[in-house]
């Protein structure tokens, strides 16, 4: 009891050590701090940590793991900013989410040298994602557009045009060949980045450039046009409307399709392969008449959460885990596009990426999502419309969108 | 009547005292959260335009009850409840019948049949969605290889299977304590009558069984009428096979929307208190525990 007793003061002091460092949000040993960054599994992304923790000027970085689905990693980060939980430093965002958190207060906006480097020898394309009213509030990790993708023994030259790739499609089929077209119809993300597109290729705008107002134009009316069109025509997939990207892959892969609109990851899967990929090749997105396709682009940013307690370690460890070396690893192993131009000139890219000039083209005439704090409702309601598309019916789909999308800007509808 | 003599009077005191602690925990922990929710539905607030909220009166009721989508939840959720309930019901009574009646091996059958039960919601849904998903499941090869959870009337039907294949063994415990509320004599007697087995059933074993039943229907209806877990794991609530929870979900947690989030909410507290209402003033559902009046 006596012994108990003197100990007492030691124990008070570790428990004192412990709730500090707890407090601080930060547990390493050493009293060295500790940048927690938060982003989904990407597999190569640990010895990227480990690379700038070599580098770190008196702080670690720390991986963890969000979930799988990019609604999960989401709901995960918006939970914890809502509640200021001051554990989370970098966070990995999708491109779609900047305007959301930075409008709720939640990041911290890149100034100063911050800002330079990251802007320093960026693509515009992505450097735009990460920005919301006029100011920076990330650093652009990857970027992603999705490619047509054929195969060279049964269309010698890729269309480039729906319309065309449609009757190629068709003539196939007539010959008894394999000529359906593989794209993502499942109501999910991946319906609204498809019929983002076409209304981008078409010259349409769903919202307006304040994110406030709902447009829904004739120029998106005629995306609509097209997408019904594509799922009743004999060339879509039966099961177009549950496809997401994986399954056009596999469908594409199993020999039932002539074409398929997807990303660059397809390449590096098809390459285990060997008899289907000598014939697989890449083209332009289809354009809706004539001209450059204005693919939707897509990818990751970080961004620095607004409670962290390191401000300055985690932009600095921002700089690293995007710098060149970082995205170059990063693309030769894990396949995401760099969003840093002069990346694609590097000579070690051209195995692992031969179409990288095809990329760097669509990135160029690119398109983006609507931008709007409100892009979650904004996505959900334009699945839902859409789902299945093949019942679409332009006209009233449309006048449908418009409302609903108006009151989800005004955070006053339901969603569905 | 009377007055209270002084020692009763004291008496009373102390037990309210007693009570105090209590109640003061359940205020914070269920009362709070819900004065909370009220509160809430009665605001615009939006967590992505911190700056934008406001009181906004009964605005957020009108807009939920006037969406399609809340509505079209409203009815799956009826469908889910009303068509999981009767089948367990059906289904849970015979089980009861069954173990009651067991003379070998009593304890091994009872066991093997709440092992549904015991598994965690989360984890059957999970091996009911990769059965069921093409390619990777048997019952979607039965099935003709169709993917049966993308479509909304096959998904719904899968919910609910999944719902009574999880729950019809506590149905069944619920039936089975009540099952040996009937005297034994009562059903001799009434063979010696002549009764046939159905006799027996309608006009004995469930008058007399009527207040178990009654219980188990009450929980196991307010149960259903709360499904969510099922739900995320096996739809997520698309193609239009959201339940109230998954679209109060969508909409609080998905949408940060807490001033709509929480009218639904309210809604669904609204309309799990009338369904418990309606079964204990209606039909007289007794709680467990209490007196049933001499009912038997």
């Amino acid at each position: 009891m006596r012994g108990a007793y003197r100990r007492r003061p030691a124990v008070l002091g570790v428990v004192a050590v412990i709730a500090a460092a707890g407090l601080a949000g930060c547990g390493s040993d050493d009293g060295r701090i500790t940048v927690n960054v938060y982003k989904y599994p990407q597999e190569s992304f640990q010895k990227i940590v480990d690379r700038c923790n070599d580098q770190a000027d008196g702080y670690e970085i720390v991986y963890h793991k969000l979930p799988r689905e990019a609604d999960g990693q989401r709901e995960q980060l918006v939970r914890r900013l809502a509640a200021g939980d001051t554990g989370m430093d970098v966070l990995a965002l999708d491109v779609t989410w900047t305007a959301e958190l930075a409008e709720a207060g939640w990041i911290k906006e890149f100034t100063g040298a911050d800002k330079t480097a990251v802007e320093d020898g960026t693509l515009e394309t992505p450097l735009d994602t990460a920005r919301y009213d006029g100011k920076l509030y990330g650093a652009p990790d990857n970027t992603n557009v999705q490619l047509l993708w054929y195969r060279s023994d049964l269309v010698p030259t890729p269309p480039e045009t729906w319309d065309e790739m449609i009757e190629m499609g068709t003539k196939l089929k007539e010959q008894g060949k394999p000529g359906l077209i593989e794209a993502q119809g499942k109501q999910y993300e991946g319906l609204v980045v498809l019929y983002n597109t076409l209304v981008n290729s078409a010259g349409g705008r769903i919202v307006d450039d304040s994110g406030t107002k709902a447009l829904v134009d004739d120029g998106a009316v005629k995306a609509l046009e097209v997408l019904k069109k594509f799922a009743t025509s004999p060339v879509v997939d039966p099961s177009f409307a549950s496809s997401t990207e994986d399954v056009s892959r596999l469908a594409m892969e199993g020999g039932k399709a002539a074409f398929m609109l997807n990303w660059p990851y397809v390449y590096a899967a098809a390459q285990k392969k060997p008899d289907f990929a000598a014939n697989f090749k890449w083209a332009p997105y289809p354009s809706i008449d004539g001209g450059p396709a204005k693919v939707t682009v897509g990818g990751i940013n970080y961004a620095v959460s607004a409670f962290t307690e390191h401000s300055r370690e985690s932009f600095d460890a921002v700089r690293c885990l995007r710098d060149a070396e970082s995205q170059k690893f990063a693309a030769v192993n894990d396949g995401v596009p760099p969003t840093i131009e002069s990346v694609y000139d590097d000579p070690d890219m051209a195995k692992p990426y031969p179409m990288r000039d095809a990329i760097l083209d669509a990135l160029k005439s690119s398109g983006s999502r609507p931008v709007t704090p409100a892009y979650q409702n904004v996505s959900t309601v334009i699945s839902t419309i859409l789902s299945p598309p093949a019942d679409i019916d332009p006209k009233a789909t449309g006048d449908r969108m418009r409302a609903e999308l108006q009151d989800a800007l005004d955070s006053k509808g339901v969603l569905p | 009547m009377s007055a209270l003599s002084a020692g009763r009077k004291a008496e009373r005191r102390l037990g309210l005292l007693l009570c105090l602690p209590a109640i003061l925990v359940m205020a914070a922990v269920a009362g709070w959260p819900i004065v909370y929710s009220v509160w809430l539905s009665l605001r615009r607030y939006d967590l992505k335009f911190p700056d934008r909220t406001e009181f906004v009166g009964l605005d957020n009721y009108v807009t939920v009850l006037s969406s399609p989508y809340w509505w079209n939840a409203l009815w799956i959720t009826v469908v889910i409840t009303v068509v999981s309930v009767a089948v367990e019901l059906v289904l849970g009574m015979a089980l009861a019948l069954v173990m009651h009646r067991t003379l070998v091996g009593r304890g091994i059958v009872r066991t093997s049949t709440l092992i549904p039960y015991g598994i965690v919601t989360v984890v059957a849904a999970f091996s009911w969605r990769y059965a069921w998903t093409p390619g990777t499941g048997y019952l979607a090869e039965l099935a003709g290889g169709d993917p049966v959870l993308t479509e909304k009337v096959p998904a719904i039907l899968t919910v609910i299977l999944a719902e009574i294949w999880k729950t019809t063994p506590f149905m069944a415990l619920l039936l089975m304590a009540g099952l040996a509320l009937v005297p034994e004599d009562l059903l001799k007697a009434a063979a010696v009558d002549g009764a046939s087995a159905w006799q027996r059933f309608t006009r004995i074993i469930v008058p007399v069984m009527k207040p178990a039943i009654l219980v188990a229907l009450l929980f196991r209806t307010l149960d259903a009428f709360r499904i969510f877990d099922n739900l995320f794991v096996l739809t997520a609530g698309s193609q239009g096979t959201s339940s109230v929870s998954m679209v109060t979900y969508n909409n609080l947690i998905k949408g940060l929307n807490l001033g709509i989030g929480s009218t639904m909410s309210v809604l669904i507290f609204l309309a799990v208190a009338l369904i418990a209402f309606v079964f204990i003033k209606l039909f007289g559902t007794s709680a467990p525990g209490s007196d049933s009046e001499g009912r038997r």
